[in-house]
């Protein structure tokens, strides 16, 4: 088993085969190891050249703020890694526009580039996709 | 259809961890394939040998042994998770095996539906 392939041969499994997957992430960043857990897929994800875009929605986009600070609760901030997407060309994030503007939050708030969208746009990109990963 | 499993939560604590049983079980015995279970965050925790619920509740480690003997199904346990979690093979149950999350997204390359049972 390969770090970088999570357990699987790639050139014997799924060559070939490229589908549209979406990683929807709904949980705030801490509090719960949901959006850790869900970036490390992502990041496995990768290696397998699918067509990978990201959601964001209601508490998920606090996963995508700047200026995350996470020293007194004693729990790494993992936030410069959404950075980091680009680098294994995930450059697709979409955020719902309601839970950003539900929770005070702009554009210029997050760490990331990213395509704002409506619920009804956001509800095209899911009906479009192959596979949706939620956490 | 071919379908792919991920279990998101630990046994006991969630319905996500019955209901992820009940559908697979279901999905069997309606002549459907289920390319490879996978667990995952909390999952992990349904693949531990030394789980003992009460003698009047249901052994959800067990069921699980028992369908994928039963079916030959592949009951993928994340390794990352698993040894956050204090899982390895030392208290692995018998019918599981631990690997890494490749397993999971070349189940949703490989299945026709990948269903999460979860938050």
């Amino acid at each position: 088993m390969t770090e970088s392939t999570g357990g699987i041969d790639m050139d014997e499994e799924t060559s070939g085969v490229v589908k549209k997957f979406l990683y929807v992430n709904r949980k705030a960043p801490y509090g719960t190891i949901y959006a850790l857990e869900s970036l490390e897929v992502v990041l496995i994800a990768a290696a397998f050249d699918q067509d990978v875009s990201l959601a964001f929605i209601d508490d998920g986009v606090y996963q995508i703020v700047k200026g995350q600070q996470t020293k007194s609760i004693n729990v790494k901030n993992f936030s410069p890694t959404y950075r980091a997407l680009e680098g294994y060309d995930i450059e697709k994030l979409y955020v719902a526009k309601e839970s950003m503007e539900e929770r005070g939050l702009t554009e210029a708030d997050l760490l990331v580039d990213v395509k704002v969208v409506s619920a009804t746009e956001m509800a095209d990109i899911m009906a479009g996709q192959d596979v949706i990963l939620s956490f | 259809m071919k379908f792919g499993i991920l279990v998101n939560e630990g046994p006991y604590t969630h319905q996500a961890a019955d209901t992820a049983y009940q559908f697979t079980k279901a999905a069997l015995e309606k002549g459907h394939k289920i390319h490879r279970v996978f667990f995952y965050h909390d999952g992990v925790n349904n693949s531990t040998r030394l789980t003992e619920p009460p003698q009047d509740d249901r052994n959800i480690v067990q069921r699980w042994q028992k369908l994928a003997a039963d079916y030959k199904l592949d009951l993928v346990v994340c390794v990352a998770a698993a040894l956050r979690r204090g899982i390895k093979d030392e208290n692995l149950a018998e019918g599981f095996r631990i690997s890494g999350l490749g397993q999971l997204v070349e189940s949703g390359i490989q299945a026709d539906r990948l269903v999460t049972f979860g938050d």
